[in-house]
């Protein structure tokens, strides 16, 4: 079960921080290619991050290469060197329309094949970053088997809203909502944008538990000290983990026992619920929690 | 593979490397190495840029390589993109790159 | 039965008694004190001489003998080259210099070693031009590397003997009363400089800050001075103390420092009472704040700290949460007034530091010890004198003293700097056996010496990336390598001896 809570940004021309990225424990890495490297190293980042991907083991972190977009003239040597390279997930920025994500997964199988890479292998992430984007999340959200998630690119979203960044975030409320929404109704991840004022934690945490609220999966991060602070967050209470616990251990007992139908504490439980219970577990064993541990509270008890 | 111009690539930043790269009117290969890893690396250092060299068929050049300890992967970044930029290369031969 | 000078009939044996010395007269065995008694035209009672050549000549340093320095000016010390080039001009030689430690100040010894001014150095440590050419193989006797512990032990026990100790001062009276904390070149803690002053044959202080008489409280004492030096400057204030040392904002020693603080934490050794020392380097400080963070948590407060003190030890301190300070060397301006002005930082020696041999020294209160490490092994044998190149660049310091007598010592350092990797099969030269290293902190994973089956099962179930040192060192070397070993020649340039005086490593010249 893939957790998606920290995606941390990596400038790709970058090679003190590409080297060892993954030290941080985000889930994903993702390096990038796109806004962080200027037009003239858009090749040495491309090579950079190729050969990084091919000799570093970056262990049980998540690879994600952001690449130039398509209509850029470094859109198709990107891809042309990252399904080489072997990431788990290529990120579209600025992702516009269901036929931007069609064209650029169209491209991916061509090289795919071409080089000899199981298709269907590499997966593809959707950034959505302006008002069009939104307006057709689901549509893009559903138009790929290869897309895994969507991720919510606020700075430029404001822009093209005409507007800017506030501390409660009201400009930014449908958007994430459609975003999420679109997600879930897709069965996609969703990963909302990145808190850029690293000095205020504060904030941080304030937006973390709002979005965490909201459903989402994750959140974008830049810089490796809010890696941990998104993770404590995220890491569910001891009450939620019994629980859990509780429901998954009804569902084994139920399947072992051959009864269709189950009921924890009255209520019936259905696949959502389990799914969501296995989701927490997953996310305690991640953040370190020994379940025994909770066992033996709960059997002194 | 023709180096028609020099090319630089990388920088002078803590784990990278700076390589320049032009043409040698030897004819031959020769590589002027500047590393704060030299009594470690630096004979493993030289032998790599050969290889890469050999590897993009590229049997004349003068090699600069600045390097503030960066690991393989890097050198071997840096290299192949100055080459391609010493070469004028923008359609890159992507085949090849396995 | 004769009369003595003052007029009495004193028998020339008692029976009981040892050898009777009839009186002579007062002034006649108390050379100190004037002649003259109560002239008001003589100047008043002083140890000043006119210059350094003055001191050294009235000192009677021969060639061969053995002079001392501290090293507590650190990168502004100015005293050792000025007491150097006094002793070229006067055309002395074949010194053995037993500075505490040297630094990339002193890059004019390596003239005097030229010249033959120099023959031996006792040393904790030397960095720069003065490093370099003694792995070149400058020196024909090896320098004897020791620690701070050792230094005191050697001097105390008499196997060193300093025949004059040149002891920059801060403030000093005209008797020999000084102290390190006050003045233009202000210090801190004399720490090392004391052992000196007790136990060296002839002490020179010299000063850039004369007060007046009595200069108390005092660090030196004046009833162990020869003589005083005034010069118009000891040190540089940049190169002595660092101004505020600020929390690091480097990801990757935010990142080590999380995962030290964790082990601390959940190690067992940190319950309310206990003491820690920590180094003054980044990743150290991190540690402290962190630290700091669990206590507050905890309600927990330290009985006390050691060191190497640096401000933000005094904040905690003054915060309430570190009791006392117990203080031998002080890194920067908070240390520094804070020593001068409260009676609970207090100035220790480098005996009642770390002298093994003594009655009882502070090392061996320590529970909790935070250190850095340049090369680490597969046996947690630590190396902090030489670099990866084979080029003696560090100091072997407290770091063997504080590493035995700690509950629990903990090494924190990157896996790997730039391409060198820190975790390796064989350091290069063992400083502090791993018998007493207990756990590593890197930023990409956690060992426990095996020898500490404790400290291990208590941190397994506590989210640690917990690797084995073979583990950790696989990782460093599939990242960065594997390097050529480092050539040396036969030659052995330093000897590096344990606190207990035994020798636990020699130092090779590097081939060129």
């Amino acid at each position: 079960m893939k957790l998606r809570r920290t995606m941390l940004y990596v400038p790709g021309n970058n090679p003190n921080m590409v080297k060892d990225a993954h030290i941080y424990r985000s889930d994903s890495v993702m390096f990038d290619l796109e806004d962080s490297v200027s037009v003239r190293e858009k090749d040495s980042a491309r090579f950079l991050i190729f050969h990084a991907l091919r000799c570093i083991d970056y262990e049980h972190t998540e690879t994600v290469v952001r690449i130039n977009g398509l209509d850029t003239p470094f859109g198709r040597d990107d891809v042309e060197a990252m399904v080489r390279a072997r990431p788990d997930i290529i990120r579209l920025p600025k992702t516009e329309k269901p036929e931007d994500i069609e064209l650029i997964d169209e491209l991916i199988t061509k090289v795919e094949k071409k080089s000899g890479v199981e298709v269907g292998s590499i997966k593809l992430f959707a950034a959505i970053e302006s008002a069009r984007g939104v307006v057709n999340a689901y549509r893009i959200a559903s138009s790929s088997e290869r897309l895994v998630g969507i991720a919510f690119g606020a700075e430029d979203f404001v822009t093209n809203l005409h507007t800017h960044r506030s501390k409660p975030g009201t400009e930014l409320f449908t958007a994430r909502q459609e975003i999420l929404l679109a997600a879930r109704a897709a069965g996609l991840h969703a990963v909302d944008t990145v808190f850029s004022d690293i000095t205020d934690d504060e904030g941080f945490r304030e937006e973390v538990q709002l979005i965490k609220n909201m459903g989402y999966d994750g959140k974008s991060v830049i810089n490796p000290r809010q890696v941990g602070i998104v993770h404590s967050i995220y890491m569910p209470s001891v009450q939620e983990i019994k629980t859990a616990r509780k429901i998954i251990r009804a569902i084994e007992r139920a399947e072992a026992e051959g009864s269709g139908v189950v009921a924890v504490d009255g209520k019936m439980i259905d696949k959502p619920v389990v799914d969501r219970s296995r989701h927490t577990l997953e996310l305690a064993r991640a953040s370190g929690i020994y379940l025994d541990e909770i066992e033996e509270e709960e059997s002194n008890a | 593979m023709e180096l028609i111009r020099t090319g630089k690539a990388g920088t002078l930043e803590s784990s990278d490397v700076l390589i320049s790269v032009r043409t040698n009117p030897e004819n031959t290969v020769e590589i002027k190495l500047k590393s704060i890893v030299e009594k470690r690396f630096g004979t493993h250092i030289r032998e790599l840029v050969q290889h890469i060299l050999k590897e993009m068929q590229v049997s004349s050049a003068i090699v600069d390589v600045d390097d503030r300890s960066a690991l393989d992967c890097v050198i071997r970044a840096r290299l192949q993109t100055a080459l391609y930029r010493a070469a004028g290369i923008q359609k890159y031969p992507w085949e090849e790159l396995q | 039965m004769p009369e003595n000078a003052a007029g009495r009939n004193i028998p020339s044996k008692i029976d009981g008694l040892p050898e009777i010395k009839p009186f002579e007269g007062a002034f006649q065995n108390t050379p100190l004190v004037r002649k003259q008694k109560g002239s008001r035209t003589l100047p008043r009672l002083n140890k000043i001489v006119d210059s350094i050549e003055q001191a050294v000549l009235k000192s009677g340093l021969k060639d061969g003998m053995t002079i001392s320095f501290h090293h507590h000016l650190r990168n502004g010390d100015m005293v050792l080259n000025m007491v150097m080039d006094v002793i070229s001009n006067l055309g002395i030689k074949g010194l053995t210099v037993a500075s505490s430690s040297l630094t990339s100040a002193h890059s004019p010894l390596v003239t005097h070693i030229e010249r033959g001014v120099v023959r031996r150095l006792i040393t904790s440590g030397i960095r720069g031009e003065p490093a370099e050419a003694v792995s070149r193989g400058l020196l024909d006797t090896p320098v004897l590397f020791h620690s701070h512990g050792g230094r005191a032990r050697m001097i105390e026990s008499g196997e060193l003997t300093i025949d004059v100790a040149f002891l920059a001062v801060p403030s000093c009276d005209v008797y020999g009363n000084a102290n390190g904390y006050t003045g233009p070149s202000a210090c801190g803690s004399l720490g090392y400089a004391k052992v000196d002053a007790v136990h060296a044959e002839k002490v020179v202080l010299i000063t850039d800050n004369l007060v007046e008489y009595p200069n108390t409280p005092f660090s030196i004492h004046q009833d162990h001075v020869d003589f005083i030096v005034p010069v118009d400057q000891i040190g540089d204030p940049q190169g002595i103390s660092a101004g505020s040392l600020r929390m690091t904002r480097n990801p990757r020693d935010i990142l080590i420092a999380q995962y030290a603080s964790h082990v601390i934490e959940h190690s067992g050794f940190m319950e309310d009472g206990f003491s820690i020392q920590t180094g003054s380097g980044s990743i150290s400080l991190a540690v402290t704040q962190f630290l700091r963070e669990v206590m507050l948590r905890k309600n927990f407060t330290a009985s006390f700290a050691l060191g190497g003190v640096t401000g933000n030890i005094v904040k905690l301190h003054e915060e309430g949460l570190v009791k006392r300070i117990l203080d031998v060397q002080s890194f920067d301006q908070e240390a520094i007034r804070s020593i001068a002005e409260n009676r609970y930082h207090t100035e220790i020696d480098a005996s009642y530091y770390a002298n093994p041999h003594n009655k009882g020294c502070a090392t061996n209160k320590i529970n909790v010890v935070v250190l850095s490490a340049m090369e680490i092994d597969t046996d947690f044998n630590v190396n902090v004198l030489t670099g990866s190149d084979g080029v003696i660049r560090g100091a072997s310091g407290g770091h063997s003293d504080t590493a035995i007598g700690s509950g629990i010592s903990i090494v924190v350092a990157p896996l790997i700097r730039g391409r060198t990797a820190t975790v390796v099969d064989s350091v290069d030269t063992i400083i502090t056996p791993g018998e007493t290293v207990d756990v590593l902190v890197t930023d990409h994973g956690v060992a426990v010496n095996p020898r500490r089956q404790d400290i291990f099962d208590r941190l397994k179930t506590k989210h640690l990336p917990i690797y084995t040192i073979e583990q950790l060192k696989q990782k460093a070397e599939k990242i960065t390598g594997v390097p050529e070993p480092v050539e040396f020649e036969e030659k052995i340039v330093g000897v590096v001896e344990y606190r207990d005086g035994t020798i636990i490593d020699v130092i090779h010249q590097v081939k060129e």
